[in-house]
């Protein structure tokens, strides 16, 4: 099999490793917003945004790199996803746009700074929920014509998506409770565990129904998982996300500091893992694949050299930033 | 009412991007001129480069969150409103794009944490490193989106294939015809928008009486750089001028009001072109000047509005006034540098007097002469999206009017709120005016040092 074949399903990965660190990193900070409500306390709201200030922007930009890679590799598949999904993610930007400012305003608006509270939760939730109605959009299926997006504007919305986008705000907080948990102290740091135990729960239900629904749905996704013998390669998924949740559960009675927010990474991953075999190897279901939309081959090569060269030094230099804002943030304490 | 989706997408575009552009062109300059406190206050140990650098930090993180949360919504509008055009040139755009985000978002995003909340955290050393890298970040990404812009302009290194556009050079289309004096012209406008804003600032302080010497040091320095960049930018406009007459000769003639190319050209200093009569009214006009300028020859041709088929005219009308107004900006910030230097140098700058209250209202100028000069270039390739390749009519994606009126709508009341909300923020901030820092506290806006801030203002207050 030639370039044809693997430069695709390269971009493929790669734009699959952009979205996955996108939902864990955005997800934990946009999760911090989705919790603002949870606490009326001027300074624990203080300390929760300052637990995520210097990170939020770097975050952000995986976003980017995710929307921009399927612009550059799969440029087909963006003329579709846009217009497709128009409204979600019309929604989601500007939800996107109200939390981010939120960041710098609300510290220069006080003592009034109400509204931007409300700006940074009601944006975070909604952008939270928005990226769920993407997902749920995408995976019930693109009407597509010759190519195009040929479906009606309000195509995405289904009872199947909204139940995405409440999982995703759900899973979203447990990532920013875990988060907590983790990087504050003080009252704070109780408060979160007990909101992450009841979060854990929510999110094992979404889980488990979006996992019932789709093959319930879609024969193709029910074939995938449960013909044999697929049904015994692909069960360790199921088995380890139980074991990631019994793993934040667990770490969660015993007061572990970061135990329960890796184990909420592993679930994360494994549900995108789930998500991607059930729908590889389209990338619009049900019709266009990863190969049907991919960009230029030669374009796909000279963004991959930019990837490979210039994604271990973003790595590295994210690294280093999370390393410069170690520690527990206390109450009453910003960065300085 | 039968609404345009066209339309509809095409003020979406120029509302968004407008708004946009005014935080780069603000945050590329003002970086640098972070930079340079932060790297001045390490070489000079002077604290009243400190005062200024953290001053200036404060109103660059507000301005950088807004241009930050304004550029995403461009990104996903290519694929939201213009997936036509995604589909037809993603090939080619699209890297420059990737590049973007791997070569500078990433950098300034990651770094501008280490610049706002790192002081303290890591030494003084790379601090500095951080300003500079930030710095460094935006200016990178102007690079690649000014190119992908020039090569919507004047595209090349590509070949069409069942209508896409697939790359057969990569340094031609990084490097395309209009690129580098194109680059050139933005960098510079930006750096010139930040020195105006910077200018206005310390000259509002220093009538007030407040923050004394850190209002003569912005003063001073803001009029060094100006004295240099506005007549360079000048110079810099007059040859990408030219080079526009080359690639699109129909922009040209449209922005100088020139229909009959089978004439010498004069200098229009003012009129109104009339695109159905095919004429200028109420035209003031220096003869042959434009000829003189353009082809540098008092006899020289070229081409008029009138060699092109009425589709292929951009709308004349708009850029005519967009390019005065750019060219007229420009030249009144040449002479208010050399002015403010010349009485630098006779010793009288700093004196109340008309000057020094003139200088107070400067800021806006930079922003209105880059709005100015966005409006003229895009609009200019009109009716082209790509010059050349693909009508903007063609471009649009398969949406509805109803949702693009909905997303502008949106658009328009969200804005209006954040950014209203972030300008009455700024001005906060330059009332406020540099404060001593502390030096065990960072950033005064983070929430220990608010109390302590209280505490220095009633000191202050009660001076």
């Amino acid at each position: 099999m030639g370039m044809e074949f693997w430069l695709p399903a390269i971009w493929a990965a790669v734009i699959g490793v952009a979205v996955s660190l996108y939902v864990i990193l955005d997800g934990f900070d946009l999760g911090i917003g989705i919790l603002f409500p949870f606490t009326k306390d001027e300074s624990e709201r203080d300390q929760m945004m300052n637990s995520v200030a210097p990170f939020w922007d770097g975050n952000e930009t995986w976003l980017i790199l995710g929307g921009g890679g399927l612009f550059v590799a799969f440029p087909a598949a963006y003329a579709v996803i846009m217009p497709a999904l128009y409204l979600p993610v019309l929604l989601m930007l500007l939800a996107l746009v109200f939390r981010g400012v939120a960041f710098e305003f609300r510290w220069i608006a006080k003592p009034d700074h109400r509204f931007w509270d409300a700006a940074f939760a009601g944006g975070s939730a909604l952008a939270a929920f928005s990226q769920g109605l993407i997902l749920g959009g995408l995976l019930d299926g693109i009407t597509v014509t010759d190519g195009r997006f040929s479906g009606g504007p309000l195509d995405w919305l289904s009872p199947f998506s909204i139940l995405c986008g409440c999982a995703m705000v759900a899973g979203y907080a447990l990532l920013g409770a875990t988060w907590l948990n983790m990087r504050v102290a003080g009252h704070l740091e109780a408060k979160a565990r007990g909101w992450a135990k009841g979060l854990l729960v929510a999110v094992l239900v979404f889980m488990v129904a979006v996992s019932l629904w789709t093959p319930l749905l879609y024969e193709r996704i029910a074939e995938r998982w449960f013909t044999l013998p697929n049904l015994f390669y692909l069960a360790p998924v199921p088995i380890l996300t139980l074991l990631c949740a019994l793993m934040v559960w667990t770490g969660l009675e015993k007061d572990q500091p970061a135990s329960p927010f890796v184990g909420t990474v592993g679930m994360f991953l494994l549900g995108f893992a789930g998500l991607a075999i059930s729908n590889f190897p389209y990338l619009v279901p049900p019709s266009l694949t990863v190969w049907d939309t991919a960009g230029a081959p030669e374009s796909q090569v000279f963004m991959l050299i930019g990837v490979v060269a210039l994604l271990p030094l973003i790595l590295a230099y994210t690294a280093f930033m999370y390393w410069t804002f170690r520690g527990r943030v206390r109450a009453g304490e910003g960065y300085h | 009412m039968d609404l345009d989706p066209v339309i509809l997408a095409r003020m979406q575009f120029a509302f968004t991007i407008v708004f946009h552009i005014v935080f780069p062109a603000f945050t590329i300059g003002l970086s640098a001129w972070i930079a340079t406190l932060i790297g001045l206050t390490l070489w000079t140990k002077n604290p009243h480069y400190e005062n200024l650098a953290a001053f200036w930090t404060k109103i660059f993180a507000v301005s950088f969150a807004m241009g930050v949360v304004s550029g995403i919504v461009l990104t996903y509008q290519f694929g939201t409103n213009w997936s036509v055009f995604s589909r037809m040139v993603g090939n080619v755009i699209g890297p420059l794009i990737g590049y973007e985000v791997l070569t500078a978002f990433f950098l300034e995003a990651s770094f501008l944490g280490i610049l706002l909340f790192g002081r303290g955290r890591v030494p003084p050393g790379l601090h500095f490193f951080a300003a500079v890298l930030v710095a460094v970040g935006t200016a990178i990404s102007a690079f690649w989106i000014l190119s992908a812009n020039s090569w919507m302009q004047a595209p090349a290194g590509f070949e069409m294939r069942d209508g896409v556009a697939y790359p057969t050079d990569w340094l031609a289309i990084i490097f395309n015809p209009t690129f580098p004096l194109r680059l050139a012209h933005m960098l510079i406008a930006a750096y010139v928008t930040t020195g105006f804003v910077v200018l206005a600032i310390g000259a509002r302080y220093w009538l007030q009486g407040k923050h004394v010497r850190e209002a003569e040091t912005m003063v001073k320095m803001a009029l060094g750089i100006l004295v240099v960049l506005t007549p360079l930018q000048i110079l810099v406009g007059d040859f990408h001028g030219l080079k526009a007459l080359e690639y699109q000769p129909a922009k040209v003639a449209g922005l100088e009001g020139h229909w009959d190319g089978a004439e010498p050209a004069p200098l229009v200093l003012f009129a109104l072109p009339d695109a159905s009569a095919e004429a200028n009214r109420f035209e003031l006009a220096i003869p042959h000047l434009g000829s003189l300028i353009l082809t540098h020859d008092w006899n020289g041709l070229y081409d008029g509005l009138k060699s092109f088929a009425p589709e292929d005219r951009p709308p004349v009308l708009p850029i005519f006034l967009s390019f005065r107004i750019m060219v007229g900006i420009g030249f009144l910030m040449a002479g208010i540098a050399l002015w403010g230097v010349l009485a630098w140098a006779r010793g009288r700058l700093f004196e109340t007097g008309w000057f020094m209250s003139f200088l107070t209202y400067v800021w806006p100028l930079g922003f209105l002469a880059v709005i100015a000069g966005w409006v003229t270039t895009e609009m200019g390739r009109q009716p082209w999206v790509v010059t050349g390749l693909l009508r903007t009519e063609d471009a649009i994606s398969p949406v509805t009017a109803s949702e693009m009126l909905t997303s502008l709508i949106l658009f328009v009341l969200v804005y209006a709120v954040v950014f209203a909300s972030g300008l009455y923020f700024i001005n906060r901030l330059l009332l406020k005016g540099p404060m001593r820092p502390i030096r065990e506290h960072g950033l005064a806006n983070r929430p220990i040092t608010g109390a302590s801030e209280t505490g220095r203002i009633a000191i202050a207050s009660g001076e």
